[in-house]
């Protein structure tokens, strides 16, 4: 399988401090992969690195062959990539409809094309009946429904997901989980998720990569991993895995 | 749905009907007001207009501008200087003067944007760009400098209607602020609804997330600052041609930047309707200040000789604090829900 | 022009630049903090310099006597502003809370306009004309005594925020608000503390300034924009860049009025900041953004 995604040799310091270090690791076409790692391991900070939030110290992104290394985050978001973030962040003074027809217009023709398109990714992510709201009044799981729907909507060949299952209850982590495979499966979506909740990890994802102090220290399926002696000793009293 | 119906969206049968009733009211203004409540309806037109314009700007796309009477006064200077200097009649000289305005405009928006180090920058770039025109001006003679600048009428110029010059009766005046405060209403709207007015908003509630969805937020920051000054700088004409005579003291002063703030902020910053709804509130009670002042004066309850200058500013700086301590989201919002003016969380 | 004209602009310039330093270091205390900006800036300073002028008149007081008295009326003023109105609008958008210092700001104007009317007052101290020379080198005393003044409040405030305790928990704040109040400090306190200490910088900055220049209420936007401009060249929220932003601006304005005309001064300064903009965004002391 192609890589999709092809992350080289990142680095990226803050006032000194080591964030990433040298780190490399693909994502292939069609997989979802999840990038693991305790608080601190610098997953976040690889999603933007990687989403041109952040411009590397030194290494590369490549997107589907292209470099898309220190671009900016609407380029990469036109490139290809949709993400949502950790802290969720919702058009607060717009509505729930509205949130997901600024992702969607980038790729339709028109707003009342985006508004319908809009639509689609609300009824896939159970919003439908919210979809007047405004995303000030929503609960935290479905902003986090809300960054999904919005990130999707932006029609990418790759999803970058951050911590969206975290808040969910176990019935409702099963259902996004299957939401996004049914995703990758009917669309061939590319999807990469940094995710505590290990039950969603090991049910959804076919490689993992496991950071930890910004450097890679493992990866491969998820079998190998949670055998993995480095990867439990980082995890050490850790009870989710 | 009526065409209408459709255009205002979530305005109610109520809302409608009391909204058409207040237009036919204004358009017949000059058969049943004085001329004294057209000057005072021409204030309030144009302050509306003035308040669209930055209301376009802060409340849909979050960006404070400070110094709005730059583009104003930069569009009144444009078009003045034009029809004095090689006879260009406003109607066509609105355009050099709309592009002046919209260039300086983008000037402050770049230098402002180019940093991610907050809005606050912005808005003080405004204000002292707006400050560093007004003493270039007072130093360029040919735009009559601290001596003001005028414009040539004549008795004959205050009958019938010259729209191309812009002379004629106060009624044509009238209505052209009236046609210009209710376009740039409906053109807002417009924009609302368009790409543009989604990506404003989204900007405003938020820049990191919108750019990750693809905005590019500098483009659309000055799609925005360029849409608002123009419509500024087309209010700048209008005042040219309406007052005749331009001071840069009176122009660019800092008051009228602040005044081009508070019908919106009274109304309600982002909304609609709120910056005309809040000049209707404001303009007027100015009025009746002054007006009340006059009168105790005149009846010996004030002494003759005490000037209250600043009382009228007094009592709006009182307002706003108000406002923005127990209504910031304003009146207009607070008055559809009361007088159930809209329907509520309808679909657009 | 010769040598001696710029040196003496220069040094003038200098001299009234560190009473605006003083000036852009209240703006600068109160945004370092608050991240608040001060719209009222001007009028808070006029109102020092109304308060100097009064006790010139009322008890003969020469202004830079004044000057811990402004400073501590000012103090309460901005302590009582801060906890009884700004503090209630923190919750709101950043336009907003600037709107409604601007508003406060207009109130300010108006009720000085009311009670003083438009026209310039001023004090005449007995050196007011008074100067010595050295060399070729003339310095007047009333700008020299203001600068030294102004010099001694700076210092203390940054002793302050330097050795105090309470000083060392207005910059605990600063850094990191959410720490602040794990850690058990009343920040509400200490902001009205910080929003009075602001004001005091511009009550005694005031006081200072009437010895140099008349006073109408309508110098109020003049001093806000200018202590802007310092700020944003000094870079915003940097104390020591208030200082430094002050003297440049003072000095440019000085040269500008030698060299074209004396109404032009106003305009360098924009020009200047426009050019900082341009080359170095943060400010010359400020800290780079990414």
């Amino acid at each position: 399988m192609a890589a999709l995604l092809r992350v080289d040799g990142v680095s990226k310091s803050f006032r000194g401090l080591l964030a990433l270090n040298n780190v490399s690791f693909e994502v292939s076409e069609r997989e979802i992969a999840a990038l693991i790692g305790p608080n601190g391991a610098g997953k976040t900070t690889l999603f933007n690195v990687i989403a041109g939030v952040f411009r590397p110290d030194s290494g590369s992104v490549h997107l589907g062959g292209a470099d898309i290394t220190g671009r900016r985050p609407d380029e990469i978001c036109h490139a290809g990539i949709g993400r949502t973030f950790q802290i969720v962040k919702p058009f607060a003074q717009m509505t729930v409809l509205e949130n997901v027809t600024v992702a969607a217009l980038h790729t339709a023709a028109s707003v009342a094309a985006a508004r319908e398109a809009a639509r689609g990714f609300l009824e896939l992510l159970e919003l439908d009946a919210k979809a007047a709201q405004h995303a000030a009044n929503l609960t935290l799981p479905d902003r986090k429904r809300l960054e999904v729907a919005r990130a999707l909507a932006t029609g990418p060949r790759l999803l970058l997901l951050d911590e969206v299952m975290a808040g969910l209850r176990p019935s409702e982590t099963d259902r996004m989980v299957a939401t996004l495979r049914r995703l990758r499966d009917d669309t061939g979506l590319t999807i990469l998720l940094i995710e505590h909740v290990m039950r969603a990890v090991m049910a959804l994802s076919e490689h993992i990569t496991v950071l930890h102090h910004g450097e890679k220290i493992s990866e491969g399926t998820p079998d190998r991993i949670v055998r993995d002696p480095a990867v439990l000793e980082c995890y050490l009293g850790d009870q989710d895995l | 749905m009526t065409p209408v119906r459709r255009f205002f969206g979530p305005l109610s049968r109520a809302g409608l009907w009391l909204g058409g009733a207040f237009l036919l009211l204004l358009l017949l203004l000059p058969w049943w007001g004085s001329s004294y409540i057209m000057t005072v309806a021409i204030t309030v037109f144009y302050l509306a207009l003035i308040g669209q314009s930055w209301n376009l700007m802060l409340g849909f796309a979050g960006l404070l501008s400070i110094g709005h009477a730059l583009f104003v006064g930069i569009g009144a200077y444009t078009a003045a200087y034009l029809f004095a200097a090689i006879g260009l009649p406003p109607v066509i000289g609105v355009l050099p003067a709309v592009g002046l305005a919209v260039l300086m405009g983008l000037l402050i928006g770049y230098l402002g944007f180019r940093f991610a180090i907050g809005g606050v920058y912005f808005a003080l770039l405004t204000i002292a760009f707006a400050e560093f025109v007004r003493i270039v001006i007072d130093h360029v003679s040919w735009l009559g400098a601290t001596e003001g600048f005028f414009l040539k009428v004549s008795a004959a110029d205050r009958h019938g209607i010259d729209l191309a010059n812009l002379r004629g009766a106060p009624e044509m005046y009238y209505y052209l602020i009236m046609a210009l405060a209710l376009g740039a209403l409906v053109l807002c709207r417009f924009l609302l609804r368009s790409r543009l007015g989604y990506y404003w908003q989204a900007i405003r509630d938020d820049a990191e997330a919108a750019q990750a969805l693809g905005v590019n937020i500098l483009r659309y920051k000055m799609y925005a600052v360029a849409i608002s000054s123009g419509m500024a700088g087309v209010a700048g004409v209008f005042y040219a041609f309406y007052q005749n005579s331009l001071f840069p003291e009176i122009v660019f002063n800092i008051e009228r930047s602040i005044e081009a703030t508070l019908g919106s902020i009274v109304g309600g910053v982002g909304t609609l309707f709120g910056p005309i709804f809040g000049t209707f509130i404001l303009t007027p009670l100015g009025e009746i200040v002054t007006e009340a002042i006059d009168l105790l004066k005149h009846w010996g309850v004030i002494d003759p000789q005490i000037k209250l200058d600043g009382l009228k500013l007094l009592i709006w700086g009182f307002i706003v604090v108000l406002i923005v301590l127990f209504k910031p989201k304003g009146l207009w919002p607070w008055v559809c829900a009361r007088l159930r003016l809209t329907r509520p969380e309808a679909e657009g | 022009m010769d040598f001696w004209t710029l040196a003496n602009a220069t040094v003038g310039g200098l001299l009234i630049g560190l009473v605006y330093g003083l000036s852009a270091l209240g703006l600068s205390v109160i945004f370092g903090v608050i991240r608040i900006v001060n719209f009222a800036h001007g009028e808070i300073m006029v109102m020092g310099m109304f308060f100097a002028l009064l006790m010139f008149r009322w008890l003969g007081l020469d202004p830079l006597l004044s000057v811990p008295l402004a400073a501590a009326l000012m103090f309460g003023f901005g302590y009582v502003l801060q906890l009884l109105v700004v503090s209630r609008v923190s919750h709101l958008p950043e336009h907003m809370q600037f709107l409604l210092l601007a508003a406060i700001a207009i109130m300010i104007v108006s009720a000085l306009l009311l009670v003083f009317g438009p026209d310039a007052q001023g004090v005449e101290v007995d050196y007011a004309w008074d100067s010595f020379a050295v060399g070729e080198l003339i310095i007047d005393y009333p700008k020299m005594f203001a600068a030294i003044a102004a010099v001694i409040v700076a210092s203390l405030l940054l002793a302050f925020f330097k050795c105090t305790a309470t000083g060392k928990a207005i910059r605990a704040c600063a850094d990191n608000r959410m720490g602040a109040q794990v850690v058990g400090l009343n920040v509400s306190r200490l902001y009205a503390l910080t929003f009075g200490i602001g004001a005091a910088c511009l009550g005694a900055a005031g006081a200072i300034i009437l010895l140099l220049f008349e006073v109408h209420p309508y110098l109020a936007p003049g001093y806000t924009l200018l202590a802007f401009v310092i700020v944003i060249i000094g870079g915003l929220g940097s104390l020591f860049g208030a200082l430094v932003g002050g003297i440049l601006i003072g000095v440019s304005e000085a040269l500008a009025a030698v060299l074209f005309q004396p109404s032009m001064k106003t305009a360098f300064s924009f020009g200047l900041l426009i050019l900082i903009l341009l080359l170095r965004p943060q400010g010359l002391l400020g800290k780079a953004v990414r």
